[in-house]
Order: structure tokens, then C-alpha cells, then sequence
């Protein structure tokens, strides 16, 4: 078994093009369950993000249901307007009060992931223009987790990256087409598991 | 951060565990089948804002002092919503769903777990446009007191009108919105006119049973805090409380799908998550 159990990515400001590449250059038989808290308006309903996505990328990318299961290989995001949190082997959801202005927050998602997945979850933080995000990414890391952050440098906003840095000096600073073989190493693919 | 520490973890749920328990004992109010993670948070929540450190310090100021599970109570059950949230949701509803209550002599609708009312609200100005509010009765219930007499009062932040009157626009109204309240304040008060036909109650989804059969359950965005076990009861329950061909409203990304109940229901608008029960 892997010993990436899952893996937590929390973008905002640019977020869609930094996602489509980490995501686009995962392989299709990537061997961990991603999660994805993208900040967005709460209107925007009709799914485009996660279509444009899906069509990048080869693994299967959809808007989180309420207990829906992680599988390997499977990208949840957050709906717009809720909160997404992870309890092992399944996602949550809820609507309580915007955290940081925002809901989805990745300090929400982060800190449920720290909770549930403790060392064997990895949490990466990319271009942003706020601070969301640096605490869950502190959290996942006091728990044994792996923290990953974009390069604030190659960042289309660098405010998310430079915040959770501060936070977690320790995080794996990395360029942002370094992030998704970064993650196939640490989560590995099907193949590799099932050998 | 001290590293990673398993004990905690262990700690931390025979805490949660204790306190739900001494909550359950002690007010009746039975939280053991929520979801974990957001009851986490919420819970935690509660203990820094009574400026405590740990959940067994939450336990015991729960037990000791009724007014703290007032406000514990506040935080585990006040959802947030708004009027007209999900304009598609409300069009569908207009749309799809009153053609079929129109079909009826007398309509009752139950809004479960209907908060501070905004939804309900919601449902009477639509009801009212399509000239069913006359013959409907709607109940509004919701486990915590507090929540239900704001929803009694029929009054909203004024500040939140402008968000509102799009939702309600796009929802399909064809009205001005701004002719159902009347502004007092920082409110916007609300025709009484509209809440002539509603019944409110406090009803504890858990451990309160059916009491009456409804053409229309909505139940949007609370099935999501309950864990798979309880949304499996809690959707028995709505069984029950509905008439032949009953209908069933969720919120966008909550599903009956995992349900033994699943087969019982035809989808009526699926992507807004409203089901009809097959018999």
C-alpha cells in the first residue's frame, strides 16, 4: 500500500492554470485520492472548472457529492459554496460560516485532512493572493504529513505560497511543473502498488 | 506543532465521545451520529469561544451550566443559508415540482431543519406567485428554539435584500421583490400575509418520529452534517412522512444514491436533486 493516502491541493488567485498543470501531468493510474479546495464565486454552479479540468487531465476529475468515496486516482473538488472536508476514505461537506472569506477554505479542508490521514497525508499550497491555507498546511505538517509549496517566485500570485512558508518553514518549496512528479514519487501508481 | 502523536488522536475521540454522551444524558440531544469532521470543527470551535482548552474542559462546563449547551446548541445546528440559495433549485421547483402540488385539494410541505427561515420564505413567495399559497401549509421545524423564533419573526438582514432579489430573480420571480417586506430598520420585515399558512416546531430529526404525511419534504444542506447511518434513518423517516408520489428536495450535493432508500425514489430534477417516490 502507498504510504500517500491522500493528497490535499489548495489554490486561489490563478489557481485553474497552476491546477491544470500539476493535475495534466499526473499519470492515469496515479495511486493516491487528490482533494482540491479551489477558491471560486459562489455562483459559479454550472461546473466549468471542473469540466475544463477533466479534460486536461487523465485522471477523473469531478465536483465532491457529500460521503463520497476516495479512490485511488479520483480528483474530488470543492463545490462552489461549501466547505469540503475528508474523513477517512470519504469526503464531507458542509456549509458552515466562510473561513478566511472564503468557503471552500483550504484551512477547512487542510485541517480535516490532517485530522484523518495524520502522516500519511501531503498537503500543497499554490498561487494565491491570501493567507488560506497556511495554517491546515502547518497542521498537516505537525501531524507527520507532507507540505508542499509552490514556488513563490514562479507563482501567479505569491501572498498563499510566501504565508504558508511562513508557516511551515520546513514545506518542500518546488517549481510548479516539479509538484506533479514530486507527487508520483511520494504516492507511487496502481502498477507499482500492485507489484 | 509537537509532531505527530497518535495518543492524541486517541484522546481526542474518547473526548468527543464522553461529551456526546454527557450532552445526550444530560438534554437529550443526541449528536453521536454526525459526521465526525464537521462536528469536530464545530466543537472546537465551541471550546476556544468559551475560552477553554480541551473537550473534556467543554464537557463539564456543558453539564454544569445549561446556558454553555444553549450556545453549544447554536453552533452544532444553525446552518447558513439565504433566501432563494441555488436559484436553479428554486426554478425547478417552480417549474417542475408545483404543477404536480397543483394536482392537490390541499397541499403540506415540510421544510426539516429549516433554520432561520430564509427558505421557507423562499417557498411561500413562489407558492404564492403560482396562486398555490392559498391551499398550502407549510411546517417548518428545526431542533434548536433560537433559530425558530427568527424564523418566526419573518424578519432578514435589510443589508442582505440586493443578494437576495437576484437569487429571487433568477429563481424565475416575476415580481419586485422589494414588494414583500418592509424595511424597519436593519431588517426587512416581511408580509405577514406570507406566513399565514406556515406552522413552526421544534423537531429533532434524530430522535423526534413522523407527524404527518407531506407532498413536499425540503431538506437542503442538512443530511450532510449526519453521518451515513443517520442519513439512512433520517431518510426512513422521510418515508414515512410523505403521501403517495411524495417529493423529496435535497441540497445540490447531497445524495441518496449510498441509501437503501435509493430504490424507492425516481429522479424528478436530477441535477438539482429532487426525487419522487415511486409509490
Amino acid at each position: 500500500m502507498s504510504a500517500t493516502g491522500l493528497v490535499a491541493i489548495g489554490a486561489s488567485w490563478g489557481g485553474l492554470r497552476a491546477l491544470e498543470t500539476v493535475l495534466g501531468a499526473l499519470p492515469e493510474d496515479f495511486a493516491a485520492p487528490v482533494v482540491i479546495a479551489q477558491h471560486r464565486q459562489a455562483d459559479a454552479t454550472d461546473g466549468t472548472l471542473v469540466r475544463l479540468l477533466d479534460a486536461r487531465c487523465a485522471l477523473t476529475v469531478c465536483e465532491a457529492e457529500d460521503k463520497q468515496e476516495l479512490d485511488p486516482g479520483l480528483v474530488l473538488v470543492a463545490p462552489p459554496d461549501y466547505h469540503l472536508l475528508v474523513e477517512p476514505g470519504a469526503v464531507a461537506l458542509s456549509v458552515d460560516p466562510p473561513l478566511n472569506y472564503s468557503r471552500p477554505a483550504i484551512d477547512v479542508l487542510f485541517g480535516s485532512v490532517a485530522h484523518a490521514y495524520g502522516e500519511r497525508a501531503v498537503g500543497v499550497v499554490l498561487t494565491g493572493a491570501n493567507a488560506d491555507g497556511a495554517l491546515g498546511l502547518a497542521q498537516i505538517a505537525g501531524r507527520g504529513g507532507t507540505a508542499i509549496v509552490q514556488d513563490p517566485e514562479t507563482a501567479e500570485r505569491r501572498e498563499m505560497p510566501e504565508a504558508a512558508l511562513w508557516a511551515t518553514p520546513e514545506a518542500r518549496v518546488l517549481e510548479l511543473t516539479q509538484i506533479a512528479p514530486a507527487l508520483t514519487g511520494l504516492a507511487g501508481t496502481r502498477e507499482e502498488s500492485a507489484r | 506543532m509537537n509532531g505527530v502523536d497518535e495518543h492524541d488522536e486517541a484522546r481526542e475521540r474518547i473526548e468527543i465521545d464522553l461529551l456526546l454522551e454527557a450532552i445526550q444524558r444530560r438534554y437529550g440531544y443526541d449528536f453521536r451520529g454526525y459526521a465526525l469532521a464537521s462536528l469536530r470543527r464545530r466543537l472546537w470551535h465551541r471550546t476556544y469561544g468559551e475560552g477553554l482548552q480541551t473537550l473534556s474542559g467543554l464537557q463539564e462546563r456543558v453539564l454544569h451550566d445549561p446556558a454553555c449547551m444553549d450556545r453549544l446548541l447554536r453552533d452544532l445546528s444553525i446552518n447558513v443559508t439565504e433566501m432563494f440559495r441555488d436559484p436553479s433549485f428554486h426554478r425547478a421547483l417552480r417549474e417542475r415540482v408545483f404543477p404536480l402540488l397543483r394536482t392537490y385539494p390541499f397541499v403540506r410541505v415540510w421544510n426539516a431543519g429549516c433554520s432561520t427561515g430564509e427558505e421557507i420564505y423562499s417557498l411561500a413567495i413562489a407558492l404564492r406567485e403560482e396562486g398555490l399559497l392559498d391551499r398550502t401549509r407549510i411546517y417548518a421545524t428545526d431542533i434548536d428554539d433560537g433559530a425558530l423564533e427568527r424564523a418566526r419573526s419573518g424578519s432578514f438582514p435589510l443589508d442582505r435584500m440586493q443578494r437576495y432579489t437576484e437569487n429571487y430573480q433568477r429563481a424565475g420571480g416575476s415580481d419586485a421583490f422589494s414588494s414583500y417586506y418592509t424595511a424597519s430598520g436593519a431588517s426587512a420585515r416581511f408580509d405577514p400575509a406570507l406566513a399565514a399558512g406556515m406552522v413552526f416546531a421544534q423537531h429533532n430529526l434524530v430522535t423526534d418520529g413522523s407527524f404527518n404525511e407531506f407532498q413536499l419534504i425540503v431538506c437542503r444542506n442538512v443530511l450532510i452534517y449526519f453521518g451515513p447511518k443517520l442519513q439512512e434513518e433520517v431518510l426512513g423517516l422521510f418515508g414515512q412522512s410523505m403521501t403517495r408520489r411524495g417529493i423529496l428536495a435535497l441540497g445540490r450535493k447531497e445524495s441518496i444514491r449510498h441509501s437503501t432508500h435509493a430504490d424507492e425514489y425516481e429522479p424528478l430534477v436530477e441535477s438539482e436533486k429532487i426525487f419522487r417516490r415511486r409509490s
